[in-house]
């Protein structure tokens, strides 16, 4: 944690060993309880490779669940750097899909492409108002965000089925669904563009939603790296003592930082509501605000290991979607476990291995001093 | 409505608000514990979980409903140790380490449970004796009150719960009592405030969160059981539906105080209760309320409160905050 430790490691190991270091231990875990279930878990990781990387299919599906996890990913990484816990993702996307349902069942019928920039405004809108109130509340209040946020997660999953069943459903039907809507407002596959290249991407809902998350990554780096209210931000996530001496206003910059969050967790929804399930549905978040705290951790807050833990993440729901199919014995809710020690051991065990490491280079840089 | 039939209808709620009160009683204490000690704890939800899972397994193992509590006690004892570690030991974020126990015992439960029982999660259904059932005392009060209004709260309301019902209301004036009355109690909450005066006094700060931690675990291991042996006949995949999370409110809402505690956590089970009886049946003079409007109550006056528009919630000034010796 402190200054005067950082400085005693090369930042290769900072910034390289010492992530995947906790990473092998996580995975070595994983690979026991997969061992204590009776299974063999290089079979298991050979057959989630397969599964997820080995053929078309099964990449669309990889992409299309890392495109979720972009989006929560550098939600939560936004709030890390300006020291905020964001844990109300799961929220702030769910309420994006009601803006996104919103539009899509207003504009229903219109064509994909006209759609789709309103379609992408409100649910970063929605997103952003369901961020607002904690922001606020944290920046003006001084109530914790991290209470107000997982607050915001129940009151947003009660106020959707308030919605889907008062005022959404179909009358005559129980499902607490809207309607689906018109086929030429849905977002389009992208494997109807590659199906006549001979790329067959079978079943997968890989949309353009995919390349919005590459944008967003890349405009993350840009806002938090090169432009004052990036600097505003990481000064106020470092040191918010120091940033009101250096005129900025740290109430505000919370808020700001917070409603970016939450834009970008809302976007989400547009992946999932207009561009595969055309409908909104309760749950339709399905735990993916969570799985962003796992790939910021991961990807330690930077945009582009946000992109490649996503990746990671990507692959182990589609891969571990294939395993549950292949090995029953291990339900996707080995998922779910390996995503808890990819928190603990890359979050809350960060520096575990620290002192060992500097040990180590302490012990390396006195030997090469003696010998010169 | 006279004053009978009014206590006639409102005992069976009564009733049922306090039995959906225990395991958030218990699970707030056990909050009180670790965050008066200043570790703050969002995993009360999975330590919970575990607890369920372990006791439901065991008391089917071992046809006991006390193997059942014992299992469950050990099993949210050892996921509050994994926090301490990480909390105290390594000073790592706690709120990160708390969501990754929360993931642990979400995946864990339901995949062994899968493995072990092969049915979606659940544990096999328990019978009557490896259950904690309703305790057959009366001492002759209900003939003494008659059937109607006292005597309905009596024999509705405050008798006949199962013994983890009395033991989570024993457990307040417990805490209270090891909390502000004993000089471990005055260490243990001075440690969750000025963690430096008790170093400087010589007391260790580990030590102390350690056994905060610890109690939290016991205590998360009671509310977990609660839930799988006692009320229900067995465990079921996500059976604390964030059960843990409004402890955590109802906490925030206590001010981090036992007998508000109490006070939160019945006004909390009350709300579930009333919300469940009026599922679909208008009220006098406002027409139908929809669930929800019940459901959104603990979550919505948590964020009024926080916001000290209702009094002013303020938690252990060190809570959160990693020791370190040298500054």
């Amino acid at each position: 944690m402190s200054a005067s430790s950082r400085r005693d490691l090369p930042p290769i190991v900072d910034y390289a060993v010492i992530p995947l270091l906790n990473l092998a231990v996580a995975f070595l875990i994983s690979g026991l309880v997969v061992l204590a279930i009776g299974e063999n878990p290089f079979e298991a990781v050979a057959i989630m490779i397969r599964g997820a990387l080995g053929y078309p299919e099964g990449v669309g599906f990889t992409l299309y669940y890392a495109t979720d996890f972009v989006f929560t990913g550098l939600a939560v990484a936004v709030a890390f750097h300006a020291g905020l816990f964001n844990i109300g993702a799961e929220g702030q996307a769910t309420l994006g899909g009601l803006g996104v349902a919103l539009v899509c069942l207003s504009f229903d019928g219109a064509p994909w492409w006209l759609v789709f920039p309103f379609a992408l405004a409100a649910s970063m809108a929605f997103g952003a108002a369901w961020a607002f109130v904690p922001a606020w509340a944290q920046a003006r209040r001084g109530s914790h965000i991290v209470i107000t946020t997982i607050m915001f997660n129940y009151l947003a999953a009660t106020l959707m089925v308030w919605v889907l069943v008062e005022m959404m459903s179909e009358p005559g039907t129980m499902s607490p669904e809207s309607r689906t809507f018109a086929e030429a407002t849905r977002l389009p596959f992208l494997r109807e563009f590659l199906t006549p290249w001979g790329i067959d991407l079978g079943q997968s809902p890989l949309n353009p939603m995919v390349f919005v998350a590459g944008l967003a990554a890349v405009f993350v780096w840009l806002v938090v790296w090169r432009t004052r209210l990036g600097f505003e931000i990481r000064t106020v996530g470092k040191n918010p003592t120091a940033a009101v001496y250096a005129g900025i206003d740290p109430a505000h910059v919370v808020i700001v930082a917070m409603l970016i969050s939450g834009a970008l967790s809302g976007l989400l929804a547009v992946n999932e509501v207009m561009g595969t399930q055309h409908r909104l549905l309760l749950e339709f978040v399905a735990g993916a605000g969570f799985v962003g705290i796992a790939v910021a951790l991961m990807g330690r807050s930077h945009p582009f290991g946000v992109v490649l833990a996503s990746l990671l993440f990507g692959i182990l729901y589609q891969g571990g979607a294939e395993l549950a199919f292949d090995k029953p014995k291990i339900s996707r809710d080995m998922i779910v476990v390996i995503q808890a020690l990819v928190i603990l051991f890359a979050g809350a065990l960060e520096h575990m291995f620290r002192p060992a490491l500097v040990k180590l280079f302490d012990r390396r840089r006195i030997r090469a001093e003696g010998g010169a | 409505m006279d004053p009978t039939t009014f206590l006639d209808l409102a005992a069976p709620v009564l009733g049922s608000g306090l039995r959906l009160a225990v395991p958030l009683l218990f699970a707030c204490l056990a909050g009180l514990w670790s965050e008066r000690s200043g570790v703050v704890d969002i995993g009360l939800e999975g330590k919970m979980l575990a607890a369920a899972f372990a006791a439901g397994a065991a008391a089917a193992t071992w046809h006991s409903p006390w193997a059942g509590l014992l299992a469950g006690i050990a099993a949210s004892v050892f996921l509050a140790l994994v926090h301490g570690f990480a909390s105290i030991t390594q000073r790592g974020n706690q709120i990160v380490s708390g969501t990754a126990i929360n993931f642990l015992a979400a995946g864990l439960t339901v995949l062994l449970g899968q493995v072990w029982y092969g049915q979606g999660g659940r544990t096999p259904q328990l019978g009557a004796s490896e259950r904690f059932l309703a305790l057959d005392f009366d001492f002759g009060v209900s003939r003494l009150l008659g059937g109607h209004g006292i005597g309905a709260v009596w024999s509705e309301a405050l008798a006949g719960h199962n013994i983890l019902v009395y033991a989570a209301i024993a457990a307040v004036p417990l805490t209270w009592w090891i909390l502000w009355r004993t000089r471990f109690g005055l260490r243990l909450r001075a440690v969750g405030d000025n963690p430096q005066a008790v170093d400087t006094a010589g007391v260790s700060v580990a030590s102390l969160r350690y056994r905060a931690v610890i109690v939290c675990g016991v205590l998360t291991g009671f509310a977990g059981t609660y839930l799988s042996v006692a009320q229900s006949a067995g465990f079921v995949r996500d059976m604390t539906a964030g059960k843990g999370f409004i402890a955590l409110a109802a906490l925030v809402f206590a001010k981090w105080k036992p007998f508000n505690a109490l006070a939160a956590c019945l006004l909390f089970g009350l709300l579930d209760a009333v919300s469940i009886r009026l599922q679909g049946t208008p009220i006098p003079g406002i027409g139908r309320v929809p669930v929800q409007v019940f459901q959104a109550l603990p979550y919505l006056l948590t964020v009024v409160l926080l916001a000290g528009f209702i009094g002013r919630s303020i938690p252990p000034k060190a809570s959160g905050v990693p020791y370190t010796k040298d500054r």
